[in-house]
């Protein structure tokens, strides 16, 4: 039986393949080199703990993302997933995922071709208590852009 | 003498429903129980029948609505064998029980240099009322130490209390997570040599088994009605009467005075001093209503069935490969937190939940607890009166499921 029919929740729409295999096999797990952007934030209602670190090459380019955490398969596929998407980007352009991200686990109408396979995430925003698990990974990346940005206009 | 599970069954509406296509299993009783009709009856009784303000107005409904308010707290004396029934102080919940104690009398008797004596194990609620309490006097807290089968170092707690100073202990009598039992009396005997006193958290054990606050000897404790069948909002703080008169209201205003004046006012007796405002009425004469209810099953009986669905559910619970199990197993309260290997426990809550089964995850507001478990939550499945075998097997059967679907091997 499959679990469609035994489930009208559907799980499989939650637990897409890709997060599964993320979750078991998580891509970019360590720390970069030279972070010039590094933010841990932790979840004490669930108890998800991520840290994300990204480095920037000479071109302005991130080069470098890694991510350390333990939690649910939701929170840790989204922290892999996320950190394979922002290699070779702008911060300009992370953020620009980063919002679409947020729109999409909001559950809003859009077009998220340009998130590839973090498209498999948008099932979460039909389970609200778990949209604060896909999107921990997320903040850290805004909280340390943000803290980033602060300090490059500062010095 | 047995219970007889499927009579109790019919009179809980809300089991008697499909979750996601499977007949509801709940086992997340140690959050909130079910509501028996009973109980709901009392409360549609009161509010078609003879609503009205307690403890003031000649007409009869009044008189009714008082009797019936008054004849709740008679109850739940009894129910915990306390002398009287004016020693039964109706609060919201347990929290707000054990914050009475920190702001009525801790706070005016913590002096810098001494001591609370109190544990990792306990609920976020007698917890941080004691550090709050500590923080502003300059007192210490000191926690008595878990031992790895998760019941507290009776050794180190004997030392801890001859190191001196020791003003107030507190502690649960009931784990919410490791489902310990802790030695109350024994506990309480101990605290009272060194001339502490001491608080029970008893939210975890009235509801289970029989309780005599006598037999006890502690100076507070405190409970929760909706954790035994009772509606929201209804708990209560237990003491001995000297205790009592000498504790400050933590609310002032209508209610709680015997008399005003421009001057000043004083206080009512116990325990309209501490129950100012108008009551939440109905709830706790369905409170009442909730005791009648255990008391016609009798608490040796709940405890009995309860025992043997924990023993039940340890056994087969510990078939499944990959499963670690919290705290002591006998004795125990009628819940077991578990953790499986590679899932996250919000994971298995969803399989769990898709499959119809209702269990807590989370850190069980006992954050200090996880992380001297090393874990950052826990599943917890907690029985009650109207749990069977059989839902039991559905819970080992979804975490089966869970198992399968997350990839490992069943």
């Amino acid at each position: 039986m499959t679990s469609e029919a035994r489930h009208p929740v559907n799980l499989s729409a939650l637990y897409q393949q890709v997060i599964l295999d993320h979750y078991k096999k998580p891509r970019n797990k360590g720390a970069v080199e030279r972070a010039v952007l590094k933010k841990h934030l932790h979840n004490p209602t669930c108890g998800d703990d991520v840290e994300v670190q990204v480095s920037l090459g000479e071109d302005g380019r991130i080069d470098d993302v890694k991510w350390n955490g333990r939690g649910c398969s939701i929170s840790m596929a989204s922290a892999s997933m996320m950190s394979v998407a922002l290699k070779g980007k702008t911060l300009a352009e992370a953020q620009e995922l980063m919002q679409s991200f947020y729109r999409m686990i909001q559950g809003e109408e859009g077009n998220y071709k340009a998130l590839g396979e973090i498209q498999a995430l948008s099932g979460v925003s039909k389970f609200p208590v778990r949209i604060k698990c896909a999107t921990l990974a997320w903040h850290c990346l805004e909280e340390g852009m943000k803290e980033y940005e602060g300090g490059d206009a500062n010095g | 003498m047995a219970l007889d599970v499927a009579r109790i069954r019919q009179d809980f509406p809300i089991l008697h429903q499909e979750m996601n296509g499977h007949p509801l299993v709940y086992l997340d009783n140690a959050a909130t129980t079910q509501k028996p009709r009973q109980v709901i009856q009392a409360l549609v009784e009161y509010y078609e029948g003879y609503n009205a303000n307690v403890h003031r107005g000649i007409h009869t409904l009044a008189e009714r609505a008082t009797d019936a308010y008054e004849g709740a707290r008679a109850k739940i004396a009894r129910f915990i064998g306390s002398p009287s029934p004016n020693q039964v102080v109706f609060t919201r919940n347990g929290t707000e029980a054990l914050n009475m104690i920190a702001y009525g009398w801790l706070r005016q008797r913590l002096r810098p240099g001494d001591v609370i004596v109190t544990s990792g194990m306990e609920h976020h609620s007698n917890l941080i009322p004691w550090q709050q309490a500590a923080q502003a006097a300059g007192a210490q807290i000191k926690y008595i130490e878990l031992l790895p089968d998760g019941t507290l170092n009776q050794e180190h707690y004997d030392r801890l209390l001859a190191e001196g100073n020791v003003r107030f202990v507190a502690f649960s009598g009931a784990s919410n997570v490791l489902g310990t039992l802790n030695p109350i009396k024994e506990m309480v005997a101990k605290a009272h040599q060194v001339g502490a006193k001491v608080a029970v958290d008893a939210v975890q054990v009235v509801p289970h088994m029989p309780v005599n606050v006598v037999d006890w000897d502690a100076d507070w404790i405190a409970a929760a009605g909706h954790k035994m069948l009772a509606p929201t909002g209804t708990g209560f703080l237990w003491g001995k009467m000297e205790l009592l008169e000498e504790m400050e209201p933590t609310y002032f205003g209508g209610s709680m005075i015997s008399e005003a004046h421009l001057s000043g006012a004083k206080w009512a007796e116990c325990p309209a001093k501490f129950e100012a405002g108008t009551p939440n009425i109905a709830d706790f004469i369905a409170f009442g209503a909730a005791v009648d209810y255990l008391s016609s099953l009798g608490m040796e009986n709940v405890y009995a069935h309860e025992k043997a669905l924990t023993e039940y559910a340890w056994e087969r619970l510990s078939e499944i490969g990959g499963i670690r199990l919290f705290g002591p197993r006998q004795p125990r309260a009628g819940l077991i937190s578990f953790d499986v290997e590679g899932i996250h426990p919000h994971d298995l809550s969803a399989v769990l939940n898709a499959d119809g089964v209702a269990i807590r995850v989370g850190h069980h507001c006992a954050q200090p607890l996880m992380e001297i478990l090393d874990v950052p939550a826990t599943n917890r499945a907690s029985f009650y009166i109207y749990n069977t075998q059989a839902e039991i097997d559905r819970l080992v059967e979804s975490l089966l499921h869970a198992k399968e679907f997350f990839g490992y091997d069943v």
